[in-house]
């Protein structure tokens, strides 16, 4: 395997609730994965599954309680002050709503520019509007833009001012929480073409967090799925597609609706009963034996270890077993 | 069962005057819904699909100008007053909305909520319309229903609590439900489970459903028929599976290609329309979806396209006449 530009260890984020009881929830337990360098890793998970806590507790904006972060030579978890500002330089982030992400009060022109004058002050103005200028083309924006503010534009137009925002300072890493997520459908493909694009030609490493399955396939060479803050499969992209080992995974590809009505009403039924459970009780064991479909009394006493099926590394007792290997 | 439909749009406008202009929400859209069936309506933000329910609740937003026809059943509903609008309102035609959370009164119980809509439409007693709560509750398949009626809607998950907008919405056995994006703050897995308690409903109520969606994957797993709408206009009606098997609008056909696929050969590119949505308060003069159409050509920039037929049950707005070429990718 490749190098890994981000190497994640038992990373897991508790946040202590307000009110005398003390309650804790815990968003994420002890999750690791790693992304090799100019690849993307996507991450899946329904809300409340914890993905865009791991983005938010890589970039130290949520505090970690464990686990280590490997990047560049150094543990990102335990940077402090100065090294963390100089390396948020390599390390950038596109949100998913775009117009809420952007500064309402700023032109294009200064939102692109921002970055630039945070890590390379002393970059001489003309080198500086030219790289923004190459940055907005390289994103599909017209130079007749630079003036222009936020709500101008629409969102599929707003994302691509927040993606040469992210990309101006040529980071190593790029994080995406749900970036096509509050887009048109038509706009959706662009979109991910885009970026797929400049992750091609920037060689960046991508962490792509979407609960769109079509987008996390069309976009990312391995996925991982979480559920109530734990993982549950991590495999290769077309290992976790076409013969996806957890039951969770294989319920969550079998939600999705089918663009053809008569392969949709074939299925009568929904693939799984329930809901994610509140992380403040999760279940013992398993977290996803409340609603699985093949659910054993062990389920409930261990909590099921990542371990090699196939291509894939699966967290479920009962993974691999039987004739048809599921 | 009379195969009359149960309601008629005809050449329905809304606009609405602002300082950037008039803005045309919904430009002359026709439609029928017939006893039990399911239409789907899919468009884009923008598009006036929403407009379009809130119009037939009489609920567009202040302001709103509206012309043309809503027949319920011999009724007009244009014009009509608040009076007539509120004896269809709820008890004939029901709503659902996209945000659960937000139909919900925060601070009653689901118990109250639902029996105040049993006691003011049936004027039962009290406990009679708990009794019919729980019903309701039962019909929309939650678990626990008695236990349920004390809970307030933050003690609900998201699945639970649109079940009980839709027991709301199921209150006085509407001959139409409306339901306006009723998955998309769902997750998948809840979404589907959302979807197969529609498509039970209609089978056991005969209610119609009218459901509004952006997304066609939703319009395959539930609609009869469907409306595909562009920036206020119908450009596209049919069959679901016409619809899906032979799209006849390069904007439907657009959508279509854009949803990509979970299986088959990965492809180099996805699909997309190229462009962005039009302006709703500068509209061009002729097709909106020209300045994004691979097959536009003089003609479409002159006026609007109008919808016409072209096969049984199959209707479009579109002067190309030629084969529909694959989008640009």
């Amino acid at each position: 395997m490749k190098e890994a530009a981000l190497e994640v260890r038992g990373l897991t984020v508790r946040f202590a609730l307000a009110g005398a009881r003390q309650r804790v929830l815990q968003a994420v337990t002890d999750v690791s994965f790693s992304v090799p360098r100019g690849e993307t890793l996507g991450i899946v998970g329904e809300s409340g599954s914890g993905k865009s806590t791991i983005a938010r507790a890589l970039l130290r904006l949520v505090p970690a309680s464990g686990g280590v972060a490997w990047f560049k030579g150094v543990d990102l978890l335990a940077l402090k002050d100065e090294p963390l500002r100089a390396m948020r330089e390599h390390l950038q982030i596109i949100f998913q709503d775009p117009l809420a992400s952007l500064d309402p009060r700023m032109r294009v022109a200064q939102i692109i520019e921002e970055p630039l004058l945070e890590f390379r002050p002393r970059m001489d103005p003309r080198a500086r509007r030219n790289r923004v200028l190459a940055m907005m083309e390289r994103v599909g924006l017209l130079p007749a833009h630079l003036n222009r503010y936020p709500h101008e534009f629409s969102g599929g137009q707003a994302q691509r001012i927040g993606i040469a925002r992210a990309l101006v300072l040529e980071p190593e890493l790029l994080v995406c929480d749900e970036p096509i997520s509050a887009l048109d459908v038509s706009i959706k493909s662009q979109i991910a073409n885009l970026l797929k694009d400049l992750q091609l030609q920037l060689q960046l490493s991508v962490i792509f967090i979407a609960h769109d399955l079509a987008a996390v396939r069309f976009s990312c060479e391995r996925v991982l799925v979480l559920y109530l803050g734990r993982v549950m499969e991590i495999a290769p992209r077309d290992a976790l597609f076409s013969a996806p080992r957890h039951p969770y995974t294989q319920a969550l590809l079998q939600s999705v609706p089918i663009a053809d009505p008569k392969r949709a009403r074939a299925r009568l039924e929904a693939p799984i009963v329930g809901e994610i459970p509140s992380p403040l009780s999760p279940p013992s064991g398993c977290v996803f034996r409340t609603r699985c479909p093949i659910v054993q009394a062990r389920c409930a006493e261990q909590v099921p270890q990542l371990r090699a099926v196939g291509a894939s590394e699966v967290a479920c007792h009962r993974a691999g077993e039987g004739p048809s290997e599921r | 069962m009379s195969n009359a439909p149960l309601l008629q749009v005809y050449d329905l406008s809304v606009s609405y005057p602002s300082r950037a202009g008039t803005i045309c929400a919904l430009d002359a859209v026709s439609l029928e819904l017939s006893p039990g069936e399911f239409l789907g309506i899919v468009g884009e933000s923008g598009s006036g699909k929403t407009q379009l329910l809130l119009a037939m609740l009489g609920l567009s937003a202040q302001g709103a100008q509206l012309s043309g026809s809503i027949n319920y059943r011999g009724q007009e509903l244009v014009g009509a007053t608040e009076r007539s609008l509120a004896a269809v309102r709820g008890r004939r035609i029901g709503m659902i909305f996209q945000d659960p959370m937000t139909a919900l009164n925060p601070y009653l119980t689901v118990g109250t909520q639902l029996t105040e809509g049993v006691r003011v439409h049936y004027g039962l007693g009290r406990k009679a319309a708990r009794r019919r709560a729980i019903e309701l509750l039962e019909a929309v398949q939650i678990p626990e229903p008695e236990r349920r009626l004390g809970q307030h809607p933050h003690e609900l998950s998201g699945g639970m609590r649109q079940r009980v907008v839709i027991a709301m919405a199921l209150i006085c056995e509407p001959e139409i439900l409306l339901a306006d994006e009723p998955t998309t703050a769902l997750d998948v897995t809840v979404q589907a489970q959302i979807l197969a308690l529609l498509r039970e409903l209609r089978a056991r109520t005969r209610a119609a459903i009218m459901l509004v969606t952006h997304d066609l994957g939703v319009i395959a797993e539930v609609a009869d028929r469907v409306l595909v709408m562009y920036a206020g206009r119908v450009v596209e009606q049919a069959g679901v599976e016409q619809l899906f098997a032979s799209a006849r609008h390069p904007y439907t056909l657009g959508l279509r290609r854009s949803i990509a696929d979970l299986d088959g050969p990965l492809p180099e590119r996805l699909p997309s329309i190229g462009g962005n949505p039009p302006n709703p308060a500068a509209l061009p003069p002729g097709c909106a979806f020209a300045p994004r159409c691979p097959q536009a050509f003089e003609r479409c920039l002159s006026a609007p396209p109008p919808l016409v037929n072209i096969a049984p049950g199959h209707a479009r707005a579109c002067y190309f006449e030629g084969p529909l070429e694959a989008l640009a990718p």
